[in-house]
């Protein structure tokens, strides 16, 4: 018994597959970057050693600061974005719905599935202002705010919101089912006890749901925020990072900087200031979900 | 976390309200809360809904009539058009790519996981949390140096350079949630098996992966909505037009027909959808309850 499941060449056979194609994909490749980051040039033109200028070029490109800032306001806007809401939801499933739960719950997690570029393709069209008015536009207009009525992809401002509310949408019924899976797990005696020592409506939320929910919460707004720091896709679908270089995030700047412009050493070097970022808010997630499990 | 979450989620009971009657006040007091659910209902399925009835709208009624106007008639033309302008090739070509790799990360991460999880050896636990650390590594990261050797191997423009980097970076998250099933198989069942005399690979392939069947299942639908959305990989590794990938097909149909010919776009956009939506119809609770244990993806 204890003799085969040591057997090393059997180990090595199931192991072995997975082990040597992740390494050769994603761990060699790891470590490839870092090694671009000394470096210039690119696949086909060539490299040339640079040492640590790439790291330096960093803090006085305005570029980079551009894109590490709108980063950083998209990936607290969404977070509380979709966690906040998707709290409200789970307290509704929760509280609330009863017997419907399931089938709204249901419902309102379905848009993450749905491909990016589908969905941006939706958004453009809702917030379109030329040639005809979308649906944001016709509502202002029926609504006589006819002053209000502008190119919300065109400007830097409202296009930020535009992803913002877009990727809210997709992820709020996400969100929604992880807290209210924690929400569940929350003994219904607690509830009991406290609606009979009188709490209820937002008492009952801030004095019992809230400290009980806190490690999910936690893990959520973290979970969420190393999501949203690698937001691309729908940037991508949605303006392209424009106009001009408005709405770009790191990630996009990283492509545009290494297939637009050819460098890949400092494309490397922003994806390293990327994964530095993400792994910081790692080290968080795993030390949450220790308390999570206990 | 993912032990927590991947458990069946119970049914609360509604709060006490006591059995009374329905009153009218008692309706009445209950209109706040459906009207809050019918806005809400209204948010999440209103623009999907418009998106596959404006797939059927002519040019013209997209040129003059309101947002909201329903279509006159089913304007198949625009699915024609769209099928036959590209989406059909970037359809196929998503299946081509999609579906293989996901045989071979279930195969991978099934083979990997049972000897991670369930033989014993010195160095399981680190080789685990090697893969591990790869669900949260930025695509970026790989990038470069995964077009370089594509590149150097002729592999850029090819299905391989795709499926090769899809097996790849799914295993982490795949090999998370495959061990976790993978632990709550009682070890007096495997151990039952070793004594009837059966081999190690009949032990894996005869009693723990049907044990692990639906682990399998959940692991594989996260892993196609994965696929089947990537962009990232597909924009980097291929740019011939004849093997874009459903995402990146869209997204250069669109740029052609977008704004000048919205039926044929949303008619595009419906063909990427269709496949997710026909998935999740059918089996919603699996996939939901399986993107949620793979949250820590972000």
């Amino acid at each position: 018994m204890e003799v085969m499941l040591r057997d090393r060449k059997a180990i090595l056979a199931f192991v072995g597959p997975a082990l040597l194609i992740y390494s050769l994909i994603m761990l060699v490749p790891i470590a490839w970057s870092l090694g671009y980051t000394v470096f210039e040039g690119n696949v086909i033109g060539g490299f040339q050693f640079v040492g640590l200028h790439n790291f330096a070029a960093i803090f006085s490109d305005p570029s980079f600061w551009q894109a590490f800032l709108f980063t950083v306001k998209y990936a607290v806007v969404v977070t509380v974005g979709q966690v906040g809401i998707g709290f409200l939801l789970a307290l509704l499933y929760a509280l609330y719905l009863g017997k419907a739960s399931p089938l709204i719950r249901t419902l309102v997690f379905f848009p993450v599935i749905l491909p990016t570029v589908a969905v941006a393709e939706l958004f453009k069209k809702i917030f379109e202002i030329v040639p005809t008015y979308g649906l944001v536009n016709s509502l202002l207009h029926v609504a006589h705010l006819d002053a209000w009525i502008q190119p919300w992809l065109g400007q830097g401002g409202s296009a930020f919101w535009v992803i913002a509310i877009m990727d809210i949408w997709r992820s709020m019924g996400f969100y929604g089912v992880l807290l209210f899976a924690g929400l569940v797990d929350i003994p219904g005696e607690i509830f009991e006890s406290a609606r009979v020592d009188g709490a209820s409506g937002w008492r009952l939320v801030r004095a019992v749901v809230l400290p009980l929910l806190a490690p999910i919460l936690f893990s959520s707004f973290i979970f969420s925020i190393n999501g949203t720091l690698k937001v691309f896709d729908t940037v991508l679908a949605l303006t392209n990072g424009g106009p001009g270089q408005a709405t770009t995030p790191l990630t996009l700047y990283m492509f545009t900087t290494a297939f637009s412009n050819g460098q890949y050493g400092y494309g490397s070097t922003i994806a390293t200031a990327l994964a530095i970022m993400c792994l910081f808010v790692t080290l968080l997630i795993f030390r949450s979900a220790r308390q999570d499990v206990g | 976390m993912s032990q927590a979450l991947t458990k069946p989620i119970q049914e609360t009971t509604t709060p006490p309200q006591g059995r009374t009657k329905y009153s009218v006040s008692k309706l009445l007091g209950r209109l706040p809360l459906w009207i809050l659910i019918a806005l809400l209902l209204i948010v999440v399925l209103y623009p999907l809904l418009w998106m596959l009835l404006s797939s059927f709208k002519t040019t013209a009624e997209f040129n003059t009539g309101a947002f909201w106007t329903l279509p006159s008639g089913f304007a198949w033309q625009n699915y024609a058009l769209a099928w036959t302008s590209g989406m059909g090739t970037y359809f196929l070509n998503s299946i081509l790519v999609v579906f293989p790799s996901l045989f071979l990360v279930l195969v991978l991460s099934l083979a990997a996981s049972f000897g991670l999880e369930v033989m014993k050896w010195r160095f399981n636990n680190v080789i685990l949390l090697a893969f591990l650390a790869g669900i949260m590594i930025p695509a970026q990261m790989i990038l470069l140096p995964l077009f370089t050797i594509y590149f150097q191997a002729g592999l850029i423009n090819t299905r391989w350079a795709l499926i090769i980097t899809y097996t790849a970076t799914t295993l982490p998250l795949s090999v998370f949630l495959m061990s976790g099933f993978f632990k709550n198989v009682p070890r007096t069942v495997i151990e039952a098996a070793v004594l009837d005399g059966a081999s190690i690979y009949q032990v894996f392939y005869q009693v723990a992966v049907p044990m692990v069947a639906n682990g399998l299942i959940t692991v594989g639908l996260v892993n196609f909505f994965f696929l089947w959305n990537d962009l990232l990989f597909s924009l980097t590794f291929i740019s011939s037009d004849n093997l874009r990938t459903i995402q990146t097909g869209l997204l250069n149909f669109a740029g052609q027909y977008g704004q000048v010919d919205w039926g044929p776009t949303f008619a595009g956009a419906a063909i990427a959808v269709f496949p997710t939506l026909a998935v999740y119809l059918i089996l919603n609770q699996q996939v939901i309850k399986g993107l949620t244990a793979g949250s820590v993806k972000g």
